[in-house]
């Protein structure tokens, strides 16, 4: 039996001493998306960065197991190389490096071989092409002066490029306007695919109005409370997230 | 940090750009200064006398000031044990099949003549103290630029040198300007014609390649109404068991209309004081462009300044500096509004590491009545470990209401944030750290002809290998 792409195993993390994720457990296969929801403070930037391994964060317990091997012990390029993507909420801007320079680098450096020019301005250009973008963008540096929907879609732009095994989008749809929204959500659908699993995370459910997740799951308090279908998104919205505090509680 | 790391670029360095050939200079000085070596050398040269009475009027200013006591600290210069001059080779050649094999080879490892083929008008190649090649392209000849080096001159322009040579950077300016003059060697000499648009870049590669060898090369550059230049120079030079002095002076003249850039890369070895005197006079509506890139030597103390003599004059300064392990780069920019409606900017990208220690140190000087000038000046400082500094010390003198002048500076670190988000791309700690230093100095970078360009961001990348730790 082949192993799962990715497992998410009883993790448990903690941030200066406090812990804000008290046990996660999660299974994504190749082909799937999964959608993770949760209100402020459930903990799911932090299961976002410590996926990928930003320092900041400490694991007391569990493993994250890609393709059978426990990544938490690697470093964030590690992880990438090894087929991880996170695509982030709040990109940072890198000054004076231009978009189409630094996914050359990424690519050279993920994949351990440099496209020829030729071949890679092919690749780049048919990507835009893909998600409508505008090829002028990959003249401009790294996420400087972006808007909040050019950063998403620079985002979506990476994953696009970089072509990961198992991508994790964090808030991938926060601060957008309708239309912003609908061209970050149709990059996605396009994206997704039999060879890629996704792990999508979300405070809201409009988001899913766009992508047809295969599993929904509630974050709350640091552990997924409840898994469930899309039926489960629309409780939520209809419900609010006091309906899972109430539940937690109880 | 490992330890191990902080060492690996310097062995690079060494492996990569410390090459040297063994030298057998035809004539050599005894080291020191003295009238008797001043002399020496100016009737080595077969100078007129008002060159040989100039060289010695220097000399008294030279021994006479003090060492400044500001910048760096130049208590290591041993001025006894330097030679003063070094010929390699007996006579000028024109032809590249002249050049000596030793010479040659070097350049080979520089890739000087590739670059000639491609990009260069000419090529005057500085090699111990004085220029051995000198090769000008013939439509450059025939639209009556000359391009020669600063020996040859003053002896087939005599009247031109005379006229203009010693009026921007007298030889009392400062001690240093004071010793080249007197012991002046080499360098290149400029002329454009009125209104001639030099379209390719005009490039000297200089080099140290002698043991306490100082190099004092003098330019001179003429830039005639309505015409434009652009000059570039750069350095690698091999590493050396003793200090090594660089006191060169560079003199420009930009008249009415014309435009002047002038790109300096420079890379000495990191024992080496780099004390220059570069300063420009800019006449009406006159453009003058610094772009200055400094990454070796142990001292660096160098600000160029451009003196905006009449209404409409504009100076430009962009300036890179990298401070390594046991490096100071003090360096700057000099702006004087003398006329009404000029206008300035000054850019300065500094990074230190490795306990490196980068200053901005620069002046904005409006005199009275200098009404409507407008000045800017933005420093920007990269600090890449906790045992490196920076340091900005702005100079304003400011004696006229109507002007407008900016300030801006700002020290910063590389984020953690970019570090991840880089890392999370699949880029090492390394590599992302050396892509947010070559952004940090693309503005600076992006102005350079191509070639330089490449050759920067090599030299930044190994520099940078095992920066963050």
């Amino acid at each position: 039996m082949p192993k799962p792409l990715f497992v998410i195993e009883d993790l448990h993390v903690s941030v200066e001493g406090k812990e804000i994720l008290k046990g996660v457990n999660l299974t994504v296969e190749r082909g799937e998306v999964h959608a993770l929801m949760g209100p402020n403070g459930s903990g799911k930037s932090t299961l976002a960065h410590t996926l990928m391994g930003h320092p900041r964060f400490q694991i007391t317990q569990g493993r994250v197991l890609l393709k059978g091997k426990d990544v938490l012990s690697l470093p964030p390029d590690e992880r990438a190389r090894q087929g991880m993507f996170l695509a982030f909420q709040y990109p940072v801007e890198i000054p004076g490096v231009k978009v189409r320079h630094f996914l050359r680098m990424a690519l050279k450096a993920s994949k351990g071989e440099e496209p020829s020019v030729t071949e890679f301005r092919k690749q780049l250009f048919e990507k835009m092409a893909l998600l409508e973008m505008n090829r002028s963008f990959s003249e401009r540096y790294v996420n400087e002066g972006f808007s909040g929907g050019e950063k998403k879609r620079n985002e979506i732009l990476q994953l696009a490029m970089l072509e990961p095994e198992m991508a994790v989008l964090d808030e991938a749809d926060s601060g957008l306007d309708i239309d912003a929204l609908r061209s970050v959500a149709n990059g996605i659908n396009k994206l997704a695919g039999p060879h890629m699993g996704m792990l999508l995370i979300t405070h809201y459910q409009r988001i899913l109005n766009y992508v047809d997740p295969h599993f929904v799951h509630v974050l709350f308090d640091g552990r997924i409370v409840r898994s469930g279908g899309m039926e489960l998104a629309q409780e939520l919205e209809a419900k609010g997230y006091e309906w899972i505090a109430g539940e937690a509680v109880a | 940090m490992a330890k191990k790391a902080v060492e690996a670029p310097q062995a690079d360095y060494a492996q990569k750009y410390g090459f040297r050939d063994s030298e057998k200079p035809l004539f050599q000085a005894r080291p020191g200064l003295s009238p008797e070596v001043v002399k020496e050398i100016s009737g080595m040269k077969e100078e007129p006398a008002w060159m040989r009475d100039l060289r010695l009027r220097a000399l008294e200013v030279f021994r006479k000031k003090p060492l400044p006591t500001w910048g760096g600290d130049l208590s290591g210069i041993n001025f006894d044990e330097i030679y003063y001059y070094v010929k390699p080779t007996d006579r000028q050649v024109r032809d590249w099949d002249n050049v000596p094999q030793y010479i040659k080879r070097t350049f080979d490892k520089l890739g000087v003549p590739q670059a000639e083929r491609e990009f260069l008008a000419g090529v005057g190649a500085q090699y111990d103290s004085e220029v051995v090649y000198h090769n000008l392209r013939e439509e450059l000849a025939k639209q009556g630029v000359l391009f020669l080096d600063t020996d040859t001159a003053l002896r087939e322009h005599p009247e031109l040198f005379r006229e203009y040579f010693g009026t921007v950077v007298p030889l009392a300016d400062n001690k240093f300007a004071a010793l080249n003059s007197a012991v002046w060697s080499g360098g290149s000499f400029i002329y454009v014609p009125e209104g001639v648009q030099v379209d390719v870049p005009l490039q000297a590669y200089f080099r140290i390649n002698a043991e306490k060898l100082g190099q004092f090369e003098r330019t001179l550059i003429i830039a005639e109404p309505g015409s434009y230049l652009h000059y570039v120079e750069g350095c690698t030079a091999p590493i050396y068991s003793a200090d090594s002095l660089h006191a060169a002076v560079v003199e420009v003249i930009i008249k009415p209309g014309a435009r002047v850039r002038y790109t300096t890369i420079q890379n000495w070895s990191t024992n080496v004081y780099n004390l220059v005197t570069k300063r420009a006079v800019a006449y009406q509506d006159s453009i003058m462009e610094w772009v200055d890139g400094n990454l070796g030597s142990k001292l660096n103390m160098k600000y160029p300044a451009v003196f905006l003599m009449e209404p409409g004059a504009h100076g430009e300064m962009l300036s890179l500096a990298f401070a390594g392990k046991g490096q100071h780069q003090d360096a700057g920019a000099k702006m004087v509004h003398a006329a009404p409606h000029t206008s300035s900017v000054v850019v300065s990208k500094s990074i230190s590491k490795d306990g490196g220690r980068s200053s901005y140190r620069g002046l904005v000087k409006a005199y009275p009545g200098s009404v409507g000038a407008k000045a800017s000046v933005r420093c920007d400082a990269l600090v890449l470990d906790d045992d490196s500094r920076s340091d900005t010390y702005p100079y304003m003198e400011i004696e006229e209401e109507q002007v407008s002048i900016g300030h801006e500076a700002t020290v910063s670190k590389i984020a953690a944030e970019q570090l991840f988000y880089l890392m999370s791309r699949g880029l090492s700690e390394t590599e992302a750290a050396t892509l947010v230093v070559s952004g940090f100095i693309e503005p600076v970078v992006k102005e350079l002809p191509m070639e330089y360009a490449v050759e920067l961001n090599r030299l930044i990348q190994l520099q940078m290998e095992g920066a963050v730790g």
